[in-house]
């Protein structure tokens, strides 16, 4: 028998397989395909203080091995998701989840972690310091230590909740960022967020998405995402959620051997709505094909 | 929604760039006209989505119709009988047509007039009276013609050159027809907004957008209605007339 499980902050995962943020909404699109309490967790659809409609549409464009989104954190705003979307996940996944917020401000931020932190489904708080397609959002908080370390401090004042900062690949040294999250008291750290891209449709001659360019994920940017989890795992002694084109349970035991904690599965959900079951069904027989009685004796194994 | 493999039975072409292909599988996740099927190629990253044309319940065998235009279209045109494909299937809200009258008109555009078929046949077997407009460009593309005539269901052409049937866009027949008092459409936008200025009555009009799942994860093809934030994938493709801000 394999040991699937790991455990962050303190909260204990039967495995370490967690649908990413904007790829399973609020997971009622998946609750009619699989029970989905045999995920780890879910981390919800980016959460703001208002609502808001996102970015026009064409979002979305294909690429190699992978797609660009420039989908703008549509979300219904932090007061219904705590008062319809939680609740209504919470009738068909009975664990702890990650809500993941966004905000414009650094009071923003702490304003949507502060509803959170009222929110007793909530494991975790994942905080979006790298969404690429908002502008004057997100990003320009995840691409500086002292401003990633100021959002850090603010929401960790808020909420007695495990606090995970989710950084932005589109950095010149990641590490730096997320040494300055852990040293303004980070509880864990997940990475990465997609990395900003752009196609243009041949036929128009113009950019395929109508805000030019986007979040660019899936499998094409594994081996991006292992270097930077390996690189943030020797640099930092708190728990590290891997993610970025993990689409197979190969694909999650390299990312825990990188230094990651758990790990979370995004574009697969959407070219396959049964990935993460498929996953986690495949996690135990690949695992004891390389020889690996617990998962959670892996992380960081490669160094 | 479901995931399922389907054979390819056949797979003609029936007017430059337009293809039909027979899939024999599961079918039975397709509950109404409208729907579309979410299908995985190889190569390629992200599924295509192509509307039901016409299903047949007893053999277990959709069609879809469909214009080679991007990689993935020109990929399914290469494919051939005996192949198989993976499909999410069953997906969309589909025509609601319960809410037509008894006299209902559909309209289809271009690439939009193959999920007519089936939707003009449900009405016809649900004792409608169902009179049909499909518009192309030019008489070469014009499709599906001969099938309306043998289902007992009239078919006026248009074609924007003139050079098969009435000349101009889908809204020129409508002066030819008694004025319907439910309408189904499907077609480029520009064509759908022109059908529904022209129209008192109510309908309902299939839209398009890029998606990226299909299924209504990801928020990609994301839509205001007057009746808030929509996905078109999931909560669509079919709008109500009342409810489309354009």
């Amino acid at each position: 028998m394999v040991n699937l499980q790991t455990t962050l902050s303190g909260i204990v995962l039967d495995n370490p397989v967690i649908p990413a943020s904007g790829t399973f909404g609020f997971g009622e699109e998946f609750a009619r395909l699989y029970d989905l309490n045999i995920l780890g967790s879910i981390s919800v659809k980016g959460t703001t203080q208002e609502p808001r409609f996102g970015n026009p549409t064409p979002r979305i464009a294909e690429c190699t091995a992978g797609l660009i989104n420039s989908v703008g954190l549509q979300n219904p705003g932090v007061e219904k998701v705590v008062a319809e979307e939680l609740p209504r996940l919470a009738a068909h996944f009975r664990k702890p989840v990650i809500a993941n917020i966004s905000g414009f401000s650094i009071e923003e931020y702490a304003a949507c972690a502060a509803r959170m932190d009222g929110a007793d489904q909530v494991g975790i708080i994942e905080v979006n310091v790298s969404c690429p397609n908002v502008h004057g959002g997100g990003i320009s908080f995840g691409t500086d230590p002292a401003a990633a370390a100021a959002v850090t401090k603010a929401v960790k004042a808020v909420t007695k909740k495990p606090v995970y900062i989710k950084l932005t690949p589109n950095v010149t040294d990641i590490v730096s960022i997320a040494k300055a999250c852990e040293d303004a008291g980070a509880d864990g750290l997940a990475l990465i967020n997609t990395l900003l891209g752009m196609r243009i449709d041949l036929k128009r001659k113009k950019p395929v998405i109508a805000n030019k360019m986007g979040g660019f994920s899936g499998p094409a940017i594994f081996p991006v995402a292992l270097r930077m989890v390996y690189q943030v795992y020797e640099a930092v002694q708190i728990p590290i959620i891997g993610m970025g084109g993990v689409s197979t349970a190969d694909d999650v035991i390299e990312m825990m051997l990188a230094g990651a904690a758990a790990v979370q599965v995004g574009a697969a959900n959407l070219v396959n709505p049964w990935a993460c079951r498929d996953i986690i069904r495949d996690l135990p027989g690949q695992a004891e094909h390389y020889g690996i009685r617990s998962l959670s004796e892996l992380i960081g194994g490669a160094h | 929604m479901r995931q399922g493999i389907f054979y390819i039975k056949e797979n003609i072409q029936i007017a430059p760039d337009m293809y039909e292909m027979a899939l024999e599988g599961d079918i039975g996740a397709i509950t109404k006209p409208g729907q579309f099927v979410n299908i995985a190629l190889d190569g390629l990253y992200l599924r295509r989505p192509l509307s039901v044309h016409d299903v047949d319940a007893a053999a277990g065998v959709l069609r879809v119709i469909y214009k080679a235009v991007g990689r993935g279209t020109e990929v399914l045109a290469g494919m051939g009988a005996g192949e198989t494909l993976d499909m999410l299937t069953g997906l969309g809200n589909g025509f609601d047509i319960h809410k037509a009258g008894a006299n209902t008109l559909v309209i289809g555009g271009g690439a939009g007039a193959p999920p007519m078929y089936w939707t003009a046949k449900a009405l016809r077997d649900s004792g409608r009276k169902v009179t049909a407009i499909l518009g192309f460009n030019t008489a070469a593309e014009v499709i599906l013609q001969q099938k309306f005539t043998d289902a007992g269901i009239p078919v006026v052409i248009t074609t924007a050159d003139g050079s098969q049937g009435t000349k101009g866009f889908v809204t020129a027949a409508l002066a030819e027809l008694p004025a319907p008092d439910y309408t189904f459409s499907c077609g480029p936008q520009p064509m759908l907004r022109a059908v529904y200025d022209a129209l008192p009555n109510g309908g309902q009009f299939s839209f398009e957008e890029r998606m990226g799942c299909g299924f209504g994860a990801c928020m990609g093809c994301s839509c205001k209605t007057k009746y808030g934030t929509k996905r078109i994938c999931k909560d669509g493709p079919v709008l109500e007339k009342e409810e489309i801000q354009w």
